[in-house]
């Protein structure tokens, strides 16, 4: 009986492995060729020994992982409450809570930047820590809260019936059930924390400075290729160390979560719950505080309170400073960002099944992958877009000025976004489910298609509403490649930021809050979608 | 496979939406704040039969950089916004071919960069210290050495000349004033009486001084001769602290449609797109008996005496100085 289940294993192993070569492909093209290319022309120059050396180097690195790690801290525990009621509570306009926690990320950095100086006119480690938290919690309350909407209630209840106090409960039921998810999400938060750019710049003056910034700097301003380079290797082996760190934590017992609806689980809260209801209240309100701040910016004038912002959106600026209007950037920034997400969901989704599919065949190139996937988070945006500079001329198509590139370049962020948001569903999917329907004669696609979709169903929306949030705000790649007759939201925006005259800056904030709106309608509209069948489980 | 075939769909809709190398086809690269009026475009698209793809890359440095890593096989045919600080290091690595433009002569050569006949200047957007009319009513600063004066301590607000490219003017403009051996000592000076250093113009200008619609705390900052246009007569240029940057514009060597983008450069240097960069990019044109809009008649003069450095000086003392400034200002 052991031999012909051996060889299936082989086949389906050998199966998997073609399998990963599209995503493994698309990395190499995209990622692994510009980036190898830029490092390679710097260590051409020489000079890498002086910089590994160095002790302001090693300053560098030691501040970098520190604040995003701290940041990463913060992001988890104000993550959390806001993930139990978004996953648990059933509260009264809850969607639109879902869709504003949103918000933050898809605020440039620069208008977040100058929100927190307002606090802090000098700066510091502090706000630096806090700004990066700030963009990050959604990362984690809606990881979390993906995975906490379809955990069985039923364990805790029995815990608590069992005489377990409600903290105990929570740390010794609840907590271990989500570990991957928070696993996940801290990974991801880590990495967007290590390689921020914008906020460190300008909370940090010149006092404080990051590998990335720092790379930037010897990239764009000096030229010093071979310093960047030097760092770009720091970079990524810090990098990959904090990701097998990941790895090896995530290394526990797959644990099959009974997974239900959320409609099922979703209650009032009901005593002590109100409290986390409280803190989460609080989160988010302090989430709240610049966006406020920025739409007050956005209606005064000199001479009181006026809506010449938002009126001017219609229009290319106050003497033509846009080469669009302000709803047409608008427009633009809806269609990069529908490919991105077409782009990294294709990937994303495929990546997760294939990783799943590997690692139950045995194969020990799942976790591999799984770390490759991530790494583009974790690397320097500047360095990708050098690296293009430099390669995708090769492409047929001279690509390097190919309208196509943006999208795919938003797509390496947000893949790694969508495999964390499915792939803890995924690997929760009770294997006897599977077991069962393959039993019953349904083919490994068929398996996919009426066991697994339905149960990821929910967290594959939430990864797509997150994708294409993440792809609207995203500045560094879009910036980097925008074409000036199709500027997006964020681009407009920051050229706005660049003009003097009250009307100028006025209108930069209206942009910023027409972003706000057009990314909760998004997810808004996003989340109504249902994948058939997705609430019978 | 499906998703295979799907992704190869997407990749070849893609392509298709690109747009075939037409042969009158010009890829003008810029820097970030390349900004031009429509109807101008349109109509010289029209009457020249020829279609202008812009590519804005970066501010003037990252473009410099970009057109330098890229010079074997360019990513366009002209560039503009090469600026004086970088124009040495273009000019060095053979980023642009030589062209005689008809149009030239007719201003753009007071602003030369050297005498290859490469780069051409298209306008002047010198920085200069900003000041706050009314909070300082009476008691105007003139000089740089005015700033030194204890009844400015604590009112400067000036841009990181390591991350900021009107703060590296500012810097260069007090090397030219005070002299390689001076300027430590003017900027321990200034740094003495309070002066504060922020990473970017946008914190400089829009949430430091008090003269912009931020409204903040400090009625003196670094920005450009061209700012007071936009504040309605709130603010004032001090035109005795002003630095010379000049944008350039020139033929990319090896271009694959050189022949059309020397009339696009002609085109930059003419008089209808000079007639508009004050409006459009805040800078000044090249080109001589170009009117510049009323309110910056009055409000914002073109500076008659900036200070100037030659590219060449620029391009070798610029990151020591910088490096030099960390030290003696953030240190």
């Amino acid at each position: 009986m052991a031999h012909p289940r051996s060889r299936l294993n082989r086949r389906s192993r050998l199966n998997w492995t073609l399998a990963a070569l599209l995503p493994l492909g698309f990395l190499a093209v995209f990622f692994a060729w510009p980036v190898l290319a830029i490092i390679t022309l710097g260590l051409r120059e020489g000079g890498i020994s002086e910089a590994l050396t160095s002790a302001d180097t090693w300053e560098l690195v030691a501040f970098t992982l520190g604040q995003a790690a701290a940041a990463t801290v913060v992001a988890v525990i104000t993550g959390l409450p806001v993930a139990f009621v978004l996953a648990r509570c059933k509260i009264r306009g809850l969607g639109v809570l879902r869709a504003a926690v949103m918000v933050p990320f898809v605020l440039p950095t620069v208008v977040v930047g100058l929100a927190f100086r307002a606090f802090w006119p000098d700066g510091g480690v502090l706000p630096i820590v806090l700004a990066n938290a700030f963009f990050n919690v959604a990362v984690v309350a809606r990881t979390v809260g993906g995975l906490w909407a379809h955990t069985d209630r039923r364990a805790e209840d029995a815990a608590r019936a069992l005489g377990a106090s409600r903290p105990r409960a929570f740390l010794s039921v609840v907590l271990p059930a989500l570990a991957p998810a928070i696993g996940s999400a801290a990974a991801v938060v880590f990495l967007f924390c290590a390689t921020s750019f914008g906020v460190v710049l300008i909370l940090g003056g010149a006092r404080y400075r990051t590998l990335e910034t720092e790379i930037y700097l010897r990239t764009v301003e000096l030229f010093d290729l071979s310093g960047a380079a030097a760092l770009s290797l720091i970079q990524f082996a810090a990098v990959i160390a904090v990701l097998l760190l990941g790895a090896l934590a995530r290394r526990r017992r797959e644990t099959a979560l009974a997974l239900k609806g959320r409609e099922e689980l979703a209650r009032r809260p009901t005593g002590g719950e109100w409290a986390v209801v409280a803190a989460a209240g609080a989160v988010v309100l302090a989430l709240l505080t610049p966006v406020v701040g920025l739409i007050i910016r956005s209606l005064s004038t000199r001479d009181g309170w006026s809506l010449a912002g938002y009126r001017a959106l219609a229009t290319t600026g106050e003497r033509g400073t846009l080469s669009v209007s302000g709803v047409e950037a608008a427009l633009n920034s809806l269609r990069t960002a529908t490919d991105a997400t077409a782009i990294a969901l294709v990937v994303g989704v495929f990546s997760a099944f294939v990783l799943i599919g590997l690692k139950r065949s045995g194969s020990r190139v799942s976790e591999a992958l799984d770390t490759a996937l991530m790494l583009p988070l974790g690397v320097s945006a500047v360095t990708v877009g050098f690296g293009y500079l430099v390669t995708m001329d090769a492409l047929p198509g001279d690509f390097r000025t190919s309208p196509l590139l943006v999208p795919l370049a938003q797509a390496l962020v947000v893949t790694p976004l969508v495999v964390r948001m499915v792939l803890p569903v995924l690997r929760a999917v009770d294997e006897r489910l599977r077991q069962a329907a393959a039993t019953l004669g349904a083919g490994p696609a068929r398996v996919w298609l009426e066991v697994d979709l339905p149960l990821v169903g929910r967290s594959l929306v939430a990864a797509a509403g997150f994708g294409f949030v993440v792809a609207l705000g995203e500045f560094g790649a879009t910036s980097f490649l925008a074409r000036p007759d199709a500027p997006t939201l964020p681009v407009v925006i920051a050229r706005l930021m660049s003009r003097p005259g009250a009307l100028n800056s006025q209108m930069a904030y209206a942009a910023c809050a027409l972003l706000m709106v057009v990314t909760i309608a998004c997810v808004l509209l996003i989340e109504r979608l249902r994948v058939p069948s997705s609430g019978e489980f | 496979m499906r998703r295979i075939v799907l992704v190869a769909a997407l990749l070849a809709a893609g392509c298709s939406t690109q747009t075939a190398p037409k042969s009158h086809e010009v890829t003008l690269v810029t820097h970030d704040s390349f900004a031009v009026k429509q109807e101008v475009l349109d109509e010289f698209q029209r009457t020249s039969g020829i279609t202008v793809k812009q590519l804005a890359s970066g501010d003037a440095g990252e473009l410099t950089n970009k057109l330098v890593l890229t010079k074997g096989n360019p990513i366009g045919d002209l560039a503009f916004g090469v600026d004086s600080t970088f124009a040495s290091r273009a000019l060095q690595e053979g980023v642009f071919a030589e062209y005689a433009s008809p149009e030239a002569d007719k201003g753009a050569q007071r602003y030369k960069a050297d005498d290859t006949g490469k780069l051409h200047a298209v306008d002047v957007g010198d920085v200069c210290v900003n000041i706050d009319t009314g909070a300082l009513a009476g008691n105007e600063p003139k000089s740089y050495e005015d700033l030194l004066d204890p009844k400015y301590k604590d009112k400067l607000v000036v841009e990181n000349p390591a991350t900021s490219s009107p703060g590296l003017a500012f810097l260069l403009g007090t090397i030219a004033k005070f002299g390689e051996n001076g300027w430590q000592e003017y900027w321990t000076k200034l740094k003495a009486n309070g002066v504060k250093v922020v990473s970017g113009w946008e914190e400089a200008y829009t949430q430091e001084f008090s003269g912009s619609s931020g409204k903040g705390p400090r009625p003196v900052v670094v920005s450009y001769a061209s700012s007071p246009s936009a504040e309605e007569g709130r603010t004032k240029a001090l035109l005795d602290t002003c630095y010379r940057q000049v944008e350039y514009a020139g033929v990319l060597q090896g271009a694959k449609n050189a022949e059309d983008a020397r009339k696009v450069l002609d085109f930059l240097l003419g008089e209808k797109f000079q007639a508009q960069v004050a409006e459009q990019m805040y800078v000044y044109p090249s080109r001589e008996g170009v009117a510049l809009p009323e309110s910056w008649a009055k409000a914002a003069p073109l500076p008659e005496k900036p200070q100037q450095l030659a590219p060449d000086k620029v391009r070798d003392g610029r990151e020591r100085w910088v490096e030099q400034w960390r030290t003696l200002v953030q240190g």
